[in-house]
Order: structure tokens, then sequence, then C-alpha cells
């Protein structure tokens, strides 16, 4: 088990600072989410702990080494990305796109070691992408697609997997999907998983641990049970709300206030209950 | 996985996968070209029957051809095989390093930056150096050009779109300057940058199969080595970088060898245009997205394309012996009219 933490990180695109001095402990083997409004930095801050993204000042460690100052094919071998809204090249395989998973283990004659290609299978299985091998990526459906991407990073058989926003552009079902399919990875292998999710609910939902991300550094963090308040919601996303129960899995879910139909009936429904 | 042969050796050290199509593809391209190169060893002012021809290369013929088909004929075939197999191969680098369907060395820059030192050699340094040293100067031209390119595409990391632009912008400047040189050129220096600027293989001897084969021997087996990485790269920066890859120092790496093959085959057979972008599309047509499957097949296909077009050159309008960039161009043209068309259509 590999920990992954930041110690005082600060990153910016140019001069304005978008994380300021941020420090934070990834819990290993559990679900961390990542929320926070649109622009809050909370892709930037993964992009960084994915070290896609240098820091201005301070560093994310690996096991206690900065990252950046590892060997990246090493770095490769312990934690996988998958970025938002990754694109396929036309034509491109599911099998060709699954086994590039495997790049970080090759050298100049090995490409295709007895565990490369068990990595491959297993990570297909997983995805359940078995029978769409040798279909062109972006002939899939939206869903579809975006479990072979994810198949390709767990290929990668590292212990830590960070995903940017894996459920943009799905609709509910295939979101629900991908996150479950995540959510078993973390529970049979418990692999640590960091992601950013814009939909609150879902997020309190699949994560163990949720960090809020607001005024460029960490608001608050914790189990979501803990943290969702509709003061939290007020002061993060800037929305006032209510804060509910989901019916079957008892995890907060957040009611915004605002305008819409209001159905007399079912308000009464709800009041009985 | 029925469409995979995998070769491993016992103890793990040596590994490899490869698609059956792509290796069945090359090995019926491989006979297509050999079928195709003999054709066009025949054919000229003087035609050969094909057997004759097979004959004199095992060494069993008369004797009476050797000046047609080894002075004449073979070195040129071989040199516009090899140019269109490094020009060919240069535009696969590109199209997969720039993300981009339409990328190829004449597109960059590449060829603009050797065009305009050609033309600068031929105006004005022809009578105080050997018209020997204008291959040299091309291939500096494209050196300069592409380092420039990617010294002003430089922003904390060279970015595909960026390379494209600047690449797009200086190869309008490089044109431009070029233009300039051949309205204030005297004729004959301008009738010879004019041919240069078409492409031609007239005239290649065996000096030049031997200049320019190390290039191609040397920079198409380093692609194949850059394969992973180039894969890799074509799903975009952040993916690549997760997945391991040093992308800037690839990307550099890929560069180099795109801009050494296209300089050379530019250097020897002036400024033929298409090859870099079809092959590749044609290889793709055949064998797939994989880089390891294409580069051998685009090479082998930009090789075809070149020496077809210059067995047409020298044979449609006899006597007239026409430059081959007339003809890469008139097949090369409407193909990426089509490409744009069904671009659009998507």
């Amino acid at each position: 088990m590999y920990a992954l933490e930041t110690k005082s990180l600060t990153l910016s695109y140019g001069n304005d600072p978008i994380i300021d001095n941020l420090s934070l402990q990834i819990p290993q083997g559990k679900i961390t989410v990542f929320v926070g409004s649109n622009g809050c930095g909370k892709s930037t801050l993964l992009r960084s702990i994915a070290r896609l993204l240098k820091p201005q000042k301070g560093a994310v460690l690996l096991d206690g080494k900065e990252i950046t100052k590892l060997r990246t094919k090493e770095v490769a071998r312990n934690m996988a990305v998958l970025p938002q809204g990754p694109i396929a090249p036309e034509g491109l395989t599911v099998m060709q796109l699954v086994k590039q998973g495997r790049y970080p283990y090759h050298n100049l004659l090995q490409h295709w070691s007895k565990e490369d290609e068990q990595m491959v299978r297993k990570a297909l299985k997983d995805t359940n992408l078995e029978q769409l091998v040798d279909r062109p990526v972006d002939s899939l459906s939206g869903g579809q697609r975006q479990r072979a991407w994810v198949a390709m990073t767990l290929a990668q058989g590292t212990d830590i997997l960070l995903l940017d926003e894996p459920t943009t552009y799905l609709d509910m079902a295939h979101q629900i999907d991908i996150l479950d399919l995540l959510f078993e990875l973390n529970e049979k292998e418990q692999r640590t998983i960091v992601m950013v999710l814009h939909d609150l609910n879902l997020a309190s939902r699949y994560a163990h641990h949720m960090v809020a991300i607001h005024n460029k550094t960490i608001y608050d963090q914790g189990k979501p049970e803990d943290i969702i308040t509709s003061e939290m919601v007020r002061n993060v996303f800037q929305m006032e709300c209510d804060i509910s129960v989901d019916m079957l899995f008892g995890t907060p879910i957040c009611i915004p206030h605002g305008r819409g139909r209001v159905i007399k009936s079912g308000r009464k429904a709800m009041s009985l209950i | 996985m029925n469409k995979y042969l995998s070769l491993r050796n016992r103890s793990g050290t040596v590994s490899f996968l490869l698609e059956k199509k792509a290796i069945a593809t090359f090995l019926v391209l491989v006979c297509v070209f050999i079928i195709l190169f003999l054709g066009g060893l025949s054919v000229g002012s003087t035609m050969l029957h094909p057997i004759e021809v097979i004959k004199h290369l095992f060494g069993l013929g008369s004797g009476e051809y050797t000046f047609i088909i080894e002075t004449l004929r073979l070195p040129r075939m071989i040199v516009a095989s090899l140019v269109g197999a490094a020009l060919g191969v240069s535009g696969l680098i590109l199209q997969g390093m720039i993300r981009n369907p339409l990328g190829s060395p004449d597109i960059i820059g590449i060829t603009g930056g050797a065009s305009f030192a050609a033309v600068l050699f031929i105006n004005y340094f022809s009578n105080t150096f050997s018209i020997k040293w204008l291959p040299l100067a091309a291939i500096a031209g494209a050196g300069v050009m592409s380092l420039l390119i990617y010294f002003l595409a430089w922003k904390r990391g060279v970015t595909p779109v960026r390379l494209v632009l600047i690449g797009i912008g200086m190869a309008a400047a490089a044109s431009a300057m070029t233009t300039m040189m051949l309205v204030l050129g005297d004729n004959y220096a301008t009738s010879q940058a004019y041919l240069w600027l078409t492409g031609s293989v007239y005239g290649a001897n065996w000096q030049h199969v031997y200049a320019l084969l190390p290039w191609v021997l040397i920079f198409i087996p380093l692609a194949l080595l850059f394969s992973k990485t180039a894969n890799a790269q074509e799903l975009g920066d952040s993916v690549a970088s997760g997945l391991g890859v040093s992308v800037q120092r690839h990307r550099f790496g890929l560069l180099l060898i795109s801009v050494a093959l296209a300089g050379a085959a530019v250097a020897f057979a002036g400024a033929i245009g298409f090859v870099g972008l079809i092959a590749p599309h044609i290889a793709r047509k055949l064998v797939g997205r994989s880089f390891g499957s294409l580069l051998p097949v685009t090479a082998l296909i930009g090789g075809m394309i070149v020496f077809l077009a210059d067995v047409v050159a020298r044979t449609a309008f006899l006597p007239l012996d026409l430059p081959a960039g007339i003809f890469v161009s008139g097949i090369g043209a409407p193909f990426f009219i089509y490409l744009l068309y069904r671009n659009r259509h998507q």
C-alpha cells in the first residue's frame, strides 16, 4: 500500500494561485471524493496529485517521496490516472487501448509478458468488456467507452487510482454503472480511489472520505454524513438547500432550494411520512 | 485475442504482441511492391520484358541491359522508394504526434524550410559551390526550420496545437520568401528551382542511393522503437503522462526522427508533397491504428506511391521525362479533398 499526501501545496496557472498552501492526507484503501463548485480547483488539485501539473510550492508525496522526483514510469506502476473526458483516436480498438495500460512495465524488448496478458484479461473481465475487445472505442456507447478507459487504468495494476470526473457526459444509469464498478474494485481489492465528482448526492453515496474544496483550500473533510450540512453547501456551492437522507442508502442527500413546479399532493404525502 | 500473435522467449526477457492482420497485410504488400517494382524496371523508352529484368537481376542476363537497368532505372527507383518511405513515416509520426489527420511534413513547415534553403542555394550559391551540396542545404533548411518552430512553440513544454499553428505560420513565411527569390532570380535559376520545388528523382544515381539509405535505415527502425510511446501520445498528453511517458522528451525524439526523414527525402527528391499525408491514411485503412503495425505498412505504401508516380512521370508522355512530384500531387490532391469531405460528414 502506498501513502499519498500533499504538503502545503500551492498550484497556479499563471500568477493567481488556484490552490493555496493545501495539506491533505489521502486515506489508504478508501474512496476519497473531491467536491466543490465549478472552478474551485478540485480538478487542478487532482491533476497535481497525479503529477500532471507541477506545484508552484509544496509537494505531493507518494510513500513519503516527492512525486516529481520519482521516475515517472515508477510512479505509473503505483498510481493510475484517468483525466477528464479522454478521447481515443478514431478506430483504436478496446484491446489496443487497454493493453496500453501496461506501458510502465515495458522496456525495449519486453512488450507482452505473461503478466501483461493476465492483467489485461483481468481488466477486461472486471469491466465486463470481454465481448467488445475488437470493437473500435469510438463506436461504443458512452458508458462502454468510459469502462474501456477505466479498464486501461486497471491494467496498469496500481494500488492507487485517480479519476477526474469519470461520470461526465454519462446518463444516470451509466454513472451508477461506473461508480459501482469503482466501488467494487475498492471493496474487493482495497484499492485507494481518489476522484472528482460533480454530483454531491452520488459523491455522498460512494465516498468513504469527502473533501470539500473552497477558497483555494480545504473547507472541510470527513465522512459525507459528518460534513454535509446546509451551511456547508451554502458556503461551498453558494446555494441554499435542505439536507435529507437517502431512502435506500441512508447517506445524506442535498435538496436544492430555488424555483420549480410544486405538487401539493406530493408535499402533503411527504409530510405524512 | 485470436487476432494477435504473441512471441515470447523462454526466460520472458523478450516478448512481443503482433497483430496477425498487420503481418498478413505487410507480406502481401511486400509481394505487390516487388511485382510493381519489376514492372517499373521494365517500362521506359526502351521496353524490356519483365523476365529479362528478373534474369538480369539474378545475374543470368546477357548483360545487354546493364546500362538501362543498373545505371538508369534501378537507382532512380530505389531513390524514389526510399524517398516515399521516409516521407510516409515522417507524416505518420507527425499525424500521431499532433493528433490531427492532416499533419504532414509539408504542412507544418519542414518542407517549407528545405525549399527555402534549396532555392536560396540555387539562386545565390550554385556558382560558388557544386550542385552536389544542394541536398545538404535542403536538409539544413529543414533542420533549422524545425528547431525554430519547436522553440517558438515552447511554453512550458510543447503542445501539439501550438506546434501546428506555428508550423503553418512558418511554412507560409518560408513560402513567401521562396516565391520572392523565384521572382527576383534569373531565368535559369528559377527554372531549376521550379523543378526542385515540384520534386523529381530525375538523374538519381547510386551515389544518391548510398547517401539516402543510411537515413532511412537508421531512422525508420528508430521510429519503431518509439512505437509504444507514439501510441500512448495519441491518447493525449494527460493520459500519456499518467501511463508514465516522458511526454516532452519523447515528443522531441519523435519530432527529430520525423524531421530527419523528411529532410533527407526532400534533399534528394525536392519538395514532393502529399506522400506524407496520404501514405499513413491508406495504411490506417489497411491495418488500423497501432503505430507498430502502421509504420512498416506506411513505409511500403509511401515508397510505392513515389516510385509509381515516377514511373508514370517518365513513361506517360514519352519522350518527355516529367518530375514525379506532378503525379504525386495529381493523386494526392483529390485524395486530400476526399479526406476533408469525409471529415465534414462525420
